[in-house]
């Protein structure tokens, strides 16, 4: 056969010749967590320079620990905005999650194990609401976390009657927040197991069929569909698999604040959101990783750390944190207008 | 004449109170193109949805090699090895062209993690067989490909499942002089290897080269199935636009009934 000559497979002998804007665009959209690492370098590098504090090992700890909570929640956060859903309650239903586990702990006697995991239920149990206001009402998930949002907070605010509940110090639920020391650098248990939460849910959607279908779903339902996908099961088990991360947040944040605290989630939805979007992942669905997210929750801490030792008016922090979700956005945007 | 693959006796399909397709006799020879020609809003979506098990037909008998079926789902389609590539289609962007060809029936080992090598292996060798060259890499993404190009994807998706009849919905509508060649060409392959080909195809010329057997539909009734070399030009375009041409078609008094 005369197929190499043939103009069918012409298209094929012409080299294609990118311009170097194209051939960035084209690295971006194929290694999503390469911008946000790049920010994260040059950040650290900045900041290294500007204060002599920023690269100690005691600095660097401080702002991991600082980071542990919201980067739990961004693991959730990122599989919900994976499926091009959003998730805005999700830093209210870990509070909730976080007051079940110290009450029953603290005002019940409930051993701390028992508490620990009837308080993940309890996450779970929000993922689940959220799931099937989502898959079974087709609510925009938008609306639906908006709602529950308000709900959780007035759960939450009841439950506990306004009040904070601190656990003594030996308690169980505070775990997550002991330091294990590896050198001169200390880190705590909490940090540790926001790292597992990030290998383990990173190799689920990498590694699993059900990852793939997250990611076919979020990017076209309908062709996911057609493939045979059960695209409204998938929905539901991102919703389940962000109530998992709730959970475990939760108790992450237990060992941060020394116990619960109904006012505490305000920021964490928009806080872990922005470490979403920062870490290069898609609001439109399908397209993103979760290492981008830690990356994205770090790039936030260390803007926030190395600001507050240069010195800067705290406001500043969030004025950078601003222009960096609409830096990461709009390189989104650019990034997904790849062609052929 | 061997005896048809696939065939369905007086199916009959409504979405609601509108009747798409009349007592549709079809059938779908191994070794075959079948042609299914027919104007815009003619049915022949929606035959090969039904086909596919994602409509229900209302009445009718299928058969699948000589036995009685029925297919109410497209698992029931898959599991007898009829598979479709959609008008609209059905290739997720984001994913590589392996990962589009396995998407909802992706290889594992232990049944839980993917097994990628040889998913990575069975697109290449399944390619191959269809002697596709014009793909570089089969990681590449599929939003980097030419219509073409995903037009090939989808077809080796389809055919990967050691499938028996397989239905292209307008495969070439969107592709350019150079791309149609190919995948016309493919279409001819699959049917040299034995399986039995459905061909949707509004290009006249092109359906007359490579079909072997035409089904006519004209508002959702068959107004003829003849055999390529015994047809032409006008005479398609006759039962395509008047669901008659001279002494074969449906007669007049039927026709009206329907429109
Ligand atoms: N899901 C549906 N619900 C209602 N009507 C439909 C549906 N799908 C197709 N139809 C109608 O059935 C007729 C045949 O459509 P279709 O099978 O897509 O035709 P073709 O593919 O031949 O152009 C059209 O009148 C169309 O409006
Ligand atoms: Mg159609």
């Amino acid at each position: 056969m005369s197929e190499q000559t043939a103009p069918a497979s012409a298209e094929e002998l012409v080299p294609s010749r990118h311009s170097p804007a194209q051939r960035v665009q084209h690295l971006l959209h194929r290694n999503p967590a390469l911008s946000p690492l790049i920010v994260l370098v040059v950040a650290v590098l900045v900041f290294g320079v500007v204060s002599e504090n920023f690269l100690r090992p005691q600095s660097l700890s401080l702002l991991v620990q600082q980071m542990a909570v919201v980067g739990a929640l961004a693991v959730g956060q990122t599989v919900i905005v994976l499926t091009a859903g959003i998730d805005l309650s999700i830093g209210m239903a870990m509070v909730l999650s976080s007051l079940v586990m110290v009450k029953l702990n603290f005002d019940h006697g409930v051993p701390g194990p028992l508490a620990l995991l009837i308080g993940i239920a309890a996450g779970i149990l929000t993922g689940v609401v959220n799931g099937v206001l989502v898959t079974r009402i087709n609510l925009p998930p938008f609306i639906v976390t908006l709602g529950t949002f308000s709900i959780f907070t007035a759960v939450a605010l009841l439950y506990a009657a306004g009040q904070t509940t601190a656990l003594p110090d030996d308690s169980f639920l505070l775990w997550t927040g002991e330091t294990i020391r590896i050198g001169s650098v200390g880190i705590t248990w909490g940090v540790l197991l926001m790292l597992v939460l990030y290998a383990g849910v990173g190799f689920a959607l990498r590694n699993t069929a059900w990852g793939r279908h997250l990611y076919a779903t979020g990017d076209d339902r309908d062709a996911a569909e057609l493939a045979g996908i059960r695209t409204k099961r998938v929905l539901l088990s991102a919703y389940v698999v962000a109530g998992v991360t709730v959970g475990v947040a939760a108790w992450i944040l237990c060992g941060r604040v020394g116990g619960a605290d109904p006012n505490a989630g305000l920021n964490y939805n928009l806080m872990s959101i922005t470490a979403v979007v920062i870490g290069g992942t898609s609001l439109f669905g399908g397209r993103g990783l979760v290492i981008g997210s830690l990356l994205g929750a770090l790039i936030v801490q260390v803007f926030n750390s190395g600001l507050a030792l240069a010195g800067v008016d705290p406001n500043y922090q969030v004025l950078a944190t601003g222009i960096l979700v609409i830096l990461a956005v709009a390189v989104d945007q650019w990034i997904r207008r790849v062609k052929a | 004449m061997t005896d048809p693959l696939l065939e369905l006796r007086s199916v009959n399909k409504s979405f609601g109170p509108v009747q798409v397709l009349h007592d549709v006799d079809f059938r779908v020879y191994p070794g075959q193109v079948t042609a299914l020609v027919g104007d815009n809003g003619a049915g022949k979506s929606t035959l090969v949805k039904t086909i596919a098990g994602i409509y229900r037909a209302d009445s009718g008998d299928f058969a699948f090699d000589g036995k009685p079926v029925t297919i109410h789902s497209p698992k029931e389609a898959a599991d007898l090895g009829i598979e479709v590539v959609y008008q609209d289609l059905a290739l997720c962007d984001n994913l590589d062209i392996v990962q589009n060809m396995f998407l909802g029936r992706e290889a594992t080992s232990g049944g839980v993690v993917l097994d990628e090598l040889t998913m990575e292996e069975r697109a290449r060798t399944t390619l191959a067989s269809l002697s596709v060259r014009t793909v570089k890499s089969v990681r590449q993404s599929v939003a980097s490909l030419s219509g073409g190009q995903r037009q090939t994807v989808a077809i080796a998706k389809a055919v990967l499942w050691n499938s028996r009849v397989v239905l292209l919905d307008e495969p070439t509508a969107a592709l350019g002089v150079a791309q149609t060649r190919q995948v016309l060409d493919l279409v001819r392959r699959l049917a040299d290897a034995g399986l039995g080909v459905v061909l949707i195809s509004h290009n006249m010329v092109d359906v007359l080269e490579v079909s072997d057997r035409i089904t006519a539909l004209y508002l959702g009734r068959v107004a003829a199935d003849l055999p390529a070399k015994e047809s032409n030009l006008s005479q398609i375009v006759e039962l395509i636009t008047a669901g008659r041409s001279g002494d074969i078609g449906i007669p007049a008094a039927t026709a009206a009934e329907s429109a």
